[in-house]
């Protein structure tokens, strides 16, 4: 019989389940999942937070549910099964939202529904949680959700600023620059050129990590 | 796997998923409703020129709406909430849910309708609670009138799934503002509404400037939306100001 070996919970393998996402096999950028709502809710810094928040808990409690599942699921249904859960935790989440920051909810309107039909998602739970153990799959599911949210909040930061002058609604932009004739961008708070700080995103990150680039 | 093991699988994880999700929304149920409620306070009191924050809308509810009426189609004021307590009748005006008396209304039963009256700093205001249909889903707003009962004071409008940019345009102050000191009644008297036209500054001239505003470009159904909700519902209210101008 195979001795079985305890391995830590943060041990180097499980480490780099959280990590690897953030950088090397973000979601966004390099498998390019979940444009949708990165564009959309990301003209101001705080809808930004609470959509990435809510992305990385349905992930990581989906990926939990559904590895601890794992074995039980009919093969023929898994599908169904994990839009199942992953639709409850939605509605969970939707439901906190709108009775916690009612003003944040409505600011999101369908995007948060939109959760369940995000690729990272059904993405993970495919390729990850029907085939290892809770405890990893929790850690993929963070590692994931954290790798969509640093893009967000990054992308929340600059167009807010950029766009509107201030930061989580508090105004940022010192006045003596509105004096001197500084203009907010309206440019950048619409969606295309949100796209645009995505691939600036992508080509940065591509520049510093040469092994990402297509060789054809 | 057999048939029989996934049909009992879907079978128990749907009963308890469903029991989950009543669960969590029964428990939540007292939050959202107080942030609905707190939210048709905050849109009130901003047709009226108030900016109400989620916190502090209660108690600027409180301050500035002096009474909540109940009308009846004929005209007469059948409940009055004044003070924190029913002073007439048994219904409070922030009660009433318009969408389903307007319903009645158009199965042709009985039916009543809200109305506030606010007093700003010195400025009285009427205001007409509105409620219709846009492109996609539902419109509502309310519409402030000064004591004339002629004067639009301000306005505010709101949507539950208009097209961003285009048709979501009318919660904005560029398309709202406009209807600041337009008026519902011509020189004669007659009941004229507010229309949302295209182009209305080009197309209206001299004394029908003031019965009509811009519609948005590319929200035209939004925009018609809006003129029909204006007309449809203050038409409700027409024997009401009838009365009250008499007195």
């Amino acid at each position: 019989m195979e001795t079985k070996e305890k391995e830590s919970l943060f041990s180097a393998k499980n480490r780099k389940l959280i990590f690897n996402p953030l950088n090397l096999d973000n979601p966004i950028t390099v498998q390019v999942l979940g444009i949708c709502s990165a564009l959309a809710v990301t003209a101001k810094l705080k809808p930004a937070f609470v959509m990435a928040l809510s992305v990385t808990v349905v992930t990581a409690f989906s990926n939990l549910v559904i590895s601890a599942m794992r074995n039980g699921i009919p093969p023929r249904i898994r599908i169904i099964v994990q839009l199942t859960v992953v639709a409850a935790l939605v509605i969970v989440v939707d439901q906190l939202l709108k009775a916690y920051v009612y003003d944040v909810s409505r600011q999101l309107s369908v995007f948060v529904g939109l959760i369940i039909t995000n690729c990272i998602l059904m993405g993970r739970l495919e390729a990850f949680a029907m085939s290892n153990k809770p405890w990893q799959s929790f850690l993929d599911g963070i590692g994931n959700g954290l790798g969509y949210s640093w893009i967000l909040i990054a992308m929340g930061i600059v167009r807010e600023f950029f766009g509107s002058g201030t930061l989580w609604g508090y105004p940022v932009m010192p006045q003596f620059m509105y004096d001197l004739g500084y203009k907010n961008n309206g440019l950048i708070i619409l969606p295309p050129m949100a796209l645009i700080l995505v691939g600036t995103i992508i080509w940065i990150q591509r520049s510093k990590s040469r092994e990402l680039i297509d060789k054809s | 796997m057999s048939d029989s093991y996934i049909f009992r699988y879907a079978a128990i994880m749907v009963i308890l998923v469903a029991a989950v999700l009543s669960a969590v929304a029964m428990f939540l149920k007292p939050a959202q409703d107080k942030n609905v409620a707190v939210a048709r306070m905050r849109a009130i009191l901003a047709s009226a020129n108030v900016e109400a924050t989620a916190e502090n809308a209660i108690e600027l509810f409180d301050k500035y709406i002096l009474e909540e009426e109940v009308i009846s189609p004929e005209g007469d004021v059948v409940a009055i909430y004044k003070n924190g307590k029913l002073e007439k009748g048994d219904v409070r005006a922030f009660d009433i849910n318009l969408k389903e008396e307007l319903y009645n209304k158009g199965k042709g039963k009985e039916y009543i309708l809200p109305l506030y009256l606010a007093n700003v700093d010195g400025k009285k205001y009427y205001i007409f609670p509105l409620q219709g249909r846009g492109l996609w889903g539902q419109i509502y707003g309310n519409l402030a009138v000064e004591e004339d009962l002629n004067t639009v004071g301000g306005s505010m409008f709101g949507h539950d799934k208009e097209t961003p940019g285009l048709g979501a345009e009318i919660e904005l102050p560029p398309f709202e503002s406009q209807f600041i000191g337009k008026k519902i009644f011509d020189d004669k008297g007659n009941f004229t509404s507010i229309k949302v036209l295209k182009g209305a500054s080009k197309i209206l001239t001299g004394d029908q400037l003031v019965h009509g505003v811009d519609a948005i470009s590319g929200g035209t159904i939004t925009s018609n939306g809006v003129s029909a909700m204006i007309q449809s519902n203050l038409e409700n209210y027409l024997n009401y100001i009838k009365k009250q101008k008499q007195l």
